[in-house]
């Protein structure tokens, strides 16, 4: 008897774990939207197209708003921008000095885009930054801006004697930063992303109706904004450590 | 089998606990801070951010490791 009810219970337990984990399966796999027909087909994965989307969306936005400039009887969305951009200069700037002026309009929109990327799951949307893939990519070009920021700012030679910086015998760990530093951005945007969506999961299955409902303002769309926020203020800050 | 996924996946979580000590020590220096000086209220919020982006990311390798272990080893 108390045999086949611990039984049952394993078993119960087993089955909510087969299923999350293939749900989770299931969230993780990047879905092919489709494929381009030559090389031997290209697949093209549901996050690309959803960064297309967001891509033209943005470019259009950045058309549409910046037509009509002028010095003087500024228009309601004229002022609206100016402030908008003045804040994102003036955030950037007070993090990376002067000397990364030259970097902002990047970081502006990467920052833009994440916070996009973040937030489109509200209205349906797979967000691309639950894929592995972009927020690989977005590191990987991170590392290397910062890289690039630093050999602009300082030279081949002394970029290169920066990684003997205090002193030499920590080289090794400098060298090894430059594939933490990338690894930590890509994976801490992913996890927090997965994260919050298998929390939100996890209540809706709990509680379907209302609970939800604080749980997704802070989840999907506080911490979306907090992350992209995150990590466009960490590369700035990396950035910053490279052109000091 | 599945049970014993469960505990570990448990285990890989508890990172969690790390992160959030840590968070809590610096949100709780952070309003410290922030009530003797007032006006530099900017300043500390952005080291609090970074500050609790960096121990934050301890707890998610603990979720990345944990979602590892439910998924490629049942």
């Amino acid at each position: 008897m108390v045999c086949g009810k611990t039984k049952i219970k394993e078993w119960k337990g087993g089955i909510i774990i087969e299923n999350l984990s293939e749900e989770l399966m299931e969230e993780l796999t990047v879905e092919t939207s489709f494929t381009i027909p030559i090389f031997g087909g290209i697949a093209v994965a549901e996050s690309v197209v959803a960064t297309w989307g967001i891509m033209a969306v943005l470019l259009v936005a950045s058309l549409v708003l910046t037509r009509n400039l002028q010095v003087r009887n500024l228009s309601k969305k004229q002022r609206i921008l100016e402030v908008g951009v003045d804040w994102l200069y003036r955030f950037f700037e007070d993090i990376m000095g002067s000397h990364g002026r030259r970097y902002i309009p990047y970081l502006s929109a990467v920052a833009i885009y994440l916070a996009i990327a973040n937030l489109i799951g509200l209205i349906g949307i797979k967000p691309p930054t639950k894929d592995l893939g972009v927020t690989a990519g977005l590191a990987l070009m991170s590392i290397i801006l910062i890289e690039y920021a630093g050999i602009h700012e300082k030279g081949v030679k002394n970029w290169l004697k920066g990684f003997a910086e205090p002193i030499p015998i920590i080289a090794p760990i400098t060298v090894l930063e430059v594939f933490i530093k990338p690894l930590s951005l890509c994976m801490r945007l992913f996890g927090n992303v997965l994260g919050a969506f298998v929390v939100m999961e996890l209540i809706k299955i709990i509680v379907p109706i209302i609970v939800p409902v604080p749980f997704s303002f802070y989840f999907d769309i506080f911490d979306g904004l907090i992350q992209a926020y995150v990590f466009v203020f960490l590369t700035s800050l990396f950035i910053r450590e490279m052109v000091e | 089998m599945s049970t014993l996924l469960a505990i570990g996946a448990g285990i890989a979580v508890l990172t969690g606990i790390g992160a959030g000590i840590g968070i809590g020590i610096a949100t709780g220096k952070a309003a410290e801070a922030i009530a003797r000086q007032p006006e530099a209220d900017g300043k500390i919020s952005k080291a609090l951010l970074l500050g609790c982006a960096l121990a934050e990311a301890t707890a998610i390798y603990g979720f990345v490791i944990a979602l590892l272990v439910i998924l490629f080893l049942k």
